[in-house]
């Protein structure tokens, strides 16, 4: 009985995080920009949410004549399943996680790898010429990104000497992992960037010179899903970052453990946000060659130092 | 233009492959390259007037300095070089706008010239764009210069263009330019109604707003408002291009379309300023019945007319349809699938029809060529028997004006000095012109071109042809004249035709005497036979005479004084008391059990028609004219249908539909009539060839009616609904409805405006054109549905003798045709009636002062029981016993001409 | 690097700046009175419309709402027949007060055109033509174009000579 409620907890905590994100961010960015933001629907524009959901259901979903429809209305799916799946392994708490996997870290590589197939497969499936555009650029960008964001973990593996969640957050009862892995954090927090196509690496959807990319042919619910999908992949990548680098749900004990893991994701999720109101769009050559050229090297080191000195301390 | 030697010149560093014997303007305009200029018109040459045009020229290839020159007057020369972009050239240009400027009125916002001025394109072209003159400008008083042309002499900037077509291409003689130095007038002597025939091009020709076209201005819209569609001038028989123009559901205005081999840059004032019967106020827009011959007529909808002509074409009912001369091709022949060939009448006189088949068969057989207009330019020796070419076909009028200038330009090849070099050429020709010989009944404005006229009746003047054709070849009829005089006159004509490179023939229906046509035809066999060369031009009456003489059918005389009850008469767009005496219609009418007409405007046959159905005009449909020359050409939609009018073949489409039973057509859209007409009539198969579908598309688009800055679109209907209906399919043409499509210049028939980046004045046209005064590019619109065949047989017309004796107290009547007024659309216009004669006949001096009447007074002719009151005009060059009557004026009754009557005072 | 880091904390900053929303239907801000809001049609100085119909406002407007149809009175002076925009289209560019050539066309900083029915955007002449002047004091287009059109005889505007004789030869 517990055990579903924990999974009902882990499904629904970052579906309602991600939903409530779309108000979140919108606010944020305005009070950013010195201005107000969405504030007209219910107390402080909380039920815009609620609104924006009411719209997308009823809005016509139009699935164009010209699209391969099985994948078309398919290929939203993939990223929501892709997303809500990692969640499984990530504790929220002590005991509140749905499994403890001693390959954590691997089953979220490869997961948010996974993700990848509901942009191409939209894309492509939408049989627009923009949207293959951004379809092509999100999958150069993920096989790009994904290289040295499984590099720069392995110095947090190698710290913990495990690849579950459960155990990382367990070994940083010490200390956060984010001062002996700097580099590594660094690392990984431009391709969690790149990895969930937020600004300034939303080069897939780039609006001014794609029209939206990849869901440009997409709309109502279906565009809902990727939109929330997008939020999904935030949340995750925060949630992800803090149990890494953070210390998980650990902190000091007057509050319980899933409320301290709950603060940072949303600080860290407010650090993305930050970075989409500061941050101007680099070029797609840009956006890979500091891939290729600065951030692979700089992974493939912090994982040279890290185990050297690991070796030298045992 | 690869037959003949081309040279290299070399143009800001490039080198082209050029024509030689042109001027530098004329090859750059040809090559696509802009030159600003304003004085040189393609058809008037050059006469280096403006100096807008200049350039600069380099010695060879080590000048480095050049000097300017007047592109205009600079003859292609090979290894030319030249630099239009020099730096030089630029500010040389510059400055010449700037001087044309300061006294130009700050005016364009009520110009009428606004937004298609030749004079502002040249200003944005040579970069001019402020005021440094701080002095006062320049100001005239303007003319009042008659119903057609607004005069605003402020807007002149001196370029002579005016004087130079309205004097030396089209003979006016009351147009000029006065006073001397900075004060240059162009106008008339004094204010009046400018009285040339083709007044109306100065509007074209002029190129700032000096001349402008007073009828448009009524209903005054800016070119870029204009929705236009490619059209046919239906007023006469030569079947002049235009482009009619649209808006707010209205016919703007008549503008020319280039056709290299019809009518070039110009238009007479019928075609041009005819237009205006289609916004008529008293146009049938709704369907009108009556129940009972009492009756008044009542507005219908479809639904109830429908449900009352159900029964009207069931096979049990005798129905007898009556085409038009001035109907489309389309619509003769729907009316004639409706009621059957047996059945389908042409609508025009026995003798019309006898003498345009007779012509058409001619054509077809004889093996002789009838030119295009552009090839009448071309001829050098001219023979116009019995025809008034200024009324009757006023645009081949202007065609011979220009074939008599070849032999001056001839004079001035022979010096040196090529044919474009407008002012010398004219000091050269001084009086010398191509001859050109005249046989008419009475004076015509062409008299003065002529080398000799013959004034006589129409049996004298076929006795004269038929004596020409005589001396030509001994195998002819052979036919002496007894009068010595008119047999040298005779023999000078035969010797002249026989001398000449490229003589020509001209005559037509309009004498109503078989003999005048059968002796030019004889000539042009007599010709052909023993020189193998000569062309036969014939004027028919009208539009689509041509194209009617291709389809099978009665002539109208054989309706008349039967007994037999007709059940169902249709009448499709001809009003019948044109063409007979009214107490042969009424008596036919009375045989009728229901008079069905399809028209356009109210006439007399409308008033006792029992069912009158709404036609199109040429602006409301589509359909195909052939003309005098045999030369199918179509004409397009430019006003979307509103009302309840529908074109005439669409009406008749639906009868079909309604007496089904015995036919049944699949006719959906324009195409679908053109195709089951080809099938019928293999004679017209070369249209198949020829004319884009309604599915040609110009690289998948259609091609749009209207200008890219077309204006209002989201206004014009607001004040009914602010919701936006879609624009208007447009299933029978290529051509859309709207700004959006193809960019691209469509091919000749389907072009619909002239416009070009930085050229938004008519002067556009040369962008279209393979060279300034050329073909259109990818060749002249219109098929020609008759070649000449090869090897023919000699044959002969015999004359036909039956010359009635006149009695005593009996006159001889000639018609005497009017460009304004004889044709019966344009004589709905309501500027053009303003200069419709009353009905007149013209009356030797001697003659009237035997009648005792005077100039201006009235007299009464009574010809075969009809009386009409006429106004007399002392003409002395009419022969005596003789009198010339207006034929078609409104007002008047139809008289069988040429005919005799009798005058009471 | 770091002027990147330098824009972030920036923009972080403004998390503590006022907003500088005005919550407009509630609070309305203050337009100045030459503020660009909707046409209207002015007169000159003589109380005669301004407008000539010269059609470059239809032309110059990017979304087409203006129709016109020009038209003379008995002196031959030049006015619109109607002058219709649809508002329910127009965006407020500006671009037809830009192109009239006559002042006619001004702005005023009415923009408040919310209707519930959108037939009601639809402004005809008798809508738009004011009673004054507008922005342009004095300003009469007739005085400045060279033409007679009933306002002004040959060689009476601005800037005129008397007109040409043309019997005179005189060099």
């Amino acid at each position: 009985m517990e055990y579903i409620f924990i999974i009902l907890g882990v499904l629904l905590i970052p579906l309602s995080i991600a939903a409530g994100l779309i108000w979140v961010e919108r606010r944020l960015l305005s009070f950013w920009q010195d201005r107000l933001g969405p504030n007209r629907v219910g107390p402080f524009g909380l039920f815009q949410v609620i609104a924006d959901t009411v719209k997308l259901f009823f809005k016509e979903d139009w699935i164009p004549p010209f699209s391969d429809k099985p994948v078309f209305v398919m290929a939203p799916g993939i990223v929501m399943i892709t997303m809500l799946l990692t969640f499984s392994v990530i504790p929220f708490g002590p005991g509140f996680y749905v499994l403890d996997s001693n390959i954590g870290i691997l089953f979220f590589l490869g997961n948010s790898s996974l993700g990848v197939y509901s942009i191409v497969l939209g894309g492509w499936a939408s049989n627009n010429k923009y949207s293959l555009i951004g379809a092509m650029r999100a999958s150069a960008q993920m096989l790009t990104y994904e290289v040295f964001m499984g590099l720069s973990l392995m110095g947090v593996v190698m710290l913990a000497d495990s690849f579950s969640f459960y155990s990382i957050v367990q070994a940083q009862k010490n200390g956060w992992f984010i001062f002996p892995q700097f580099i590594g954090f660094l690392v990984f927090f431009i391709a969690a960037l790149a990895e969930t196509h937020r600004l300034p690496f939303d080069i897939p959807e780039a609006e001014g010179e794609l029209v939206a990319g990849y869901h440009s042919e997409y709309s109502g619910m279906k565009f809902g899903m990727f939109f929330v999908g997008e939020y999904l992949g935030v949340t995750l990548m925060s949630a992800i970052i803090t149990t890494l680098f953070f210390g998980g749900w650990l902190g000091p004990s007057f509050l319980p453990p899933v409320f301290w893991f709950l603060f940072k994701t949303f600080i860290l999720i407010c650090v993305f946000i930050l970075l989409r109101a500061s941050l101007p769009r680099p070029r797609y050559d840009q956006l890979m060659e500091f891939g290729w050229k600065i951030l692979l090297p700089l992974a493939l080191l912090n994982l040279l130092i890290t185990g050297a000195i690991l070796i030298f301390i045992k | 233009m690869s037959l003949e030697i081309m040279i290299k010149i070399k143009i800001d560093g490039t080198y082209y492959e050029v024509e030689p014997n042109k001027n530098l303007l004329d090859t750059c305009l040809t090559l696509g390259l802009d030159i600003p200029h304003f004085c040189f018109h393609a058809a008037l040459g050059s006469v280096g007037a403006c100096r807008l045009c200049a350039v600069k020229k380099f010695k060879d290839e080590t000048d480095k300095k050049g000097r300017i020159v007047m592109s205009c007057m600079e003859p292609v020369v090979d290894n030319l070089i030249i630099s239009i972009d020099d730096i030089d050239a630029k500010a040389f240009r510059a400055a010449v706008i700037e001087g044309l400027m300061t006294n130009h009125p700050h005016d364009c916002p009520v110009c009428d010239e606004g937004g298609e001025c030749h004079l502002q394109d040249m200003t944005v072209m040579t970069g001019h764009n402020y005021r440094r003159f701080d002095f006062k400008k320049r100001t005239y008083q303007n003319q009042n210069l008659g119903p057609f042309i607004q005069h605003e002499m402020n807007r002149c900037i001196q370029c002579y263009r005016c004087v130079r077509f309205y004097r030396d291409y089209a003979g006016g003689k009351d147009l000029n330019a006065f006073a001397s130095r900075n004060n240059i007038y162009f106008g008339r002597v004094e204010d009046g109604t400018l009285e040339n025939e083709f007044s109306g091009n100065l509007v074209e020709v002029c190129p700032t707003g000096v001349f402008t076209d007073k009828t448009l201005m009524k209903h005054y819209t800016r070119k870029w408002d204009l929705s236009n569609a490619p059209s046919v001038c239906v007023h006469c028989s030569v079947g002049c291009n235009t482009i009619a123009s649209e808006r707010y559901d209205s016919l703007r205005r008549i503008m020319s379309r280039y056709n290299g081999e019809v009518n070039g840059y110009f238009l007479c004032d019928r075609g041009r300023f005819g237009y205006e019967f289609v916004n008529d106020e008293k146009r049938i827009r709704e369907p009108q019945i009556r129940s009972n011959k009492n009756e008044k007529k009542e507005n219908v909808d479809d639904e109830h007319l429908f449900s009352v002509l159900s029964n009207s074409f069931s096979t049990n009912r005798k129905v007898i349809g009556i085409g038009s001369p001035r109907a489309s091709l389309e619509s003769n022949y729907a009316l004639q699938v409706l009621v059957g060939k047996d059945n389908f009448n042409k609508g025009i006189s026995t003798k019309e029809q006898q003498l345009t088949n007779t012509i058409l068969e001619f054509l077809k057989q004889s093996g002789i060529k009838t030119p295009s207009l552009k090839q009448i330019e071309k001829a050098d020796a001219i023979l116009i028997l019995g025809e008034d070419l200024v009324n009757t076909a006023p645009m081949m009028a202007l065609a011979v004006r220009e074939a008599t200038r070849n032999l001056g330009k001839e004079m001035a090849e022979k010096r040196g000095i090529p044919s474009w070099n407008a002012d010398p050429v004219i000091k050269i020709t001084q009086d010398s012109k191509s001859p050109v010989f005249i046989a008419t009944p009475f004076k015509d404005s062409l008299d003065e071109l002529a080398k000799d006229t013959f004034r006589s009746s129409f049996t004298n003047i076929a006795e004269l042809g038929f004596a020409v054709a005589s001396v030509l070849d001994s195998e002819a009829p052979s036919v002496k004249l007894k009068n010595i005089e008119h047999q040298a006159l005779a023999e000078k004509i035969a010797s002249t035709l026989r001398k000449a490179k490229n003589p020509l023939i001209i005559s037509g229906v309009h004498s109503g005497d078989e003999n005048v046509i059968k002796a030019a035809c004889n000539i042009a066999t007599a010709l052909k036979s023993i020189e193998n060369k000569g062309l036969l031009s014939i004027v028919l009456p009208e539009c689509n005479s041509m194209g009617l003489a291709f389809l099978p059918g009665n002539p109208l005389d054989i309706l008349f004084g039967g007994k037999d009850k007709i059940d169902t008469l249709v009448i499709l767009e001809n009003d019948l008391f044109r063409r007979a005496s009214e107490e042969s219609i009424l008596q036919l009418f009375d045989r009728c059990d229901q008079i069905i007409v399809l028209d356009q405007l109210p006439n007399k046959t409308t008033l006792r028609a029992d069912i009158v159905i709404p036609a199109a005009t040429f602006a409301e449909s589509e359909g195909t004219l052939v003309n005098n020359e045999g030369r199918a050409q179509r004409y397009y939609k430019t006003i979307v249908n509103k009302d309840q009018v529908k074109e005439s073949w669409r009406w008749l489409t639906e009868f079909i539909l309604i007496k089904k039973g015995t036919q049944t057509v699949q006719w959906k859209k324009f195409d679908d009539i053109v195709n089951s007409l080809l099938v019928d009539f293999p004679d017209l198969e070369a249209l198949k060839n020829y004319f884009s579908d309604a599915d040609f598309r110009m690289v998948n688009e259609k091609i749009p009616r209207q200008p890219i800055r077309y204006s209002g679109r989201t206004s014009i209907n607001a004040k009914n609904a602010v919701s936006e209906i879609g624009i208007e399919p447009d299933i029978d043409s290529p051509l859309a409805f709207t700004m959006e499509g193809s960019k691209e210049n469509a091919p000749a028939s389907l072009v619909p405006f002239y416009w070009s980046p930085g050229w938004n004045s008519v002067q556009a046209v040369n962008k279209y054109l393979d060279e300034p005064n050329g073909k259109m590019k990818g060749g002249d619109s219109g098929i020609r549905l008759i070649e000449p065949k090869e090897n023919t047989p000699v044959t002969y017309f015999q004359k036909n003798n039956q010359s009635k004796e006149l009695q005593p107290g009996e006159w001889l009547i000639v018609p005497v045709y009017q460009i304004f007024g004889s044709d019966e659309l344009s004589s709905s216009a309501s500027t053009l009636a303003q200069r419709i004669p009353a009905p007149f006949v013209y009356l030797n001096l001697k003659d009237a002062i035997d009648l005792k009447v005077n100039n201006t007074d009235q007299i009464q002719l009574e010809i075969a029981n009809t009386k009409l009151e006429l106004v007399v005009i002392i003409e002395n060059s009419i022969g005596q016993g003789m009198a010339g009557v207006s034929v078609n004026l409104p007002g008047m009754l139809y008289l069988d001409l040429p005919g005799t009557g009798k005058f009471h005072k | 690097m770091f002027s990147i880091l330098r824009t972030i904390w920036l923009i972080f900053l403004h998390i503590f700046h006022k907003p500088e929303t005005i919550e407009y239907p509630e609070k309305k801000p203050y337009l100045p009175p030459r503020y660009r809001g909707r046409i209207v049609l002015t007169r000159d100085a003589d109380h005669n419309e301004r407008c000539v119909a010269c059609n470059l406002c239809a032309v110059a407007c990017p979304v087409d709402c203006i129709s016109l149809q020009a038209t003379e009175d008995e002196t031959g002076r030049r006015y619109p027949e109607f002058f219709r925009i649809n508002f329910s289209r127009c965006i407020f560019c500006g671009f037809c007060e830009e192109a009239c050539p006559t002042y006619a066309i001004q702005l005023i900083p009415d923009f408040e055109m919310a209707e519930y029915d959108r037939q009601n955007m639809v402004y005809e002449k008798e809508h738009l033509l004011i009673e004054g002047e507008g922005k342009y004091h004095g300003y009469n287009f007739y005085q400045q174009a060279g033409v007679d059109m009933g306002v002004k005889g040959k060689g009476e505007g601005l800037n005129e000579e008397l007109p040409v004789d043309v019997n005179d030869l005189m060099p």
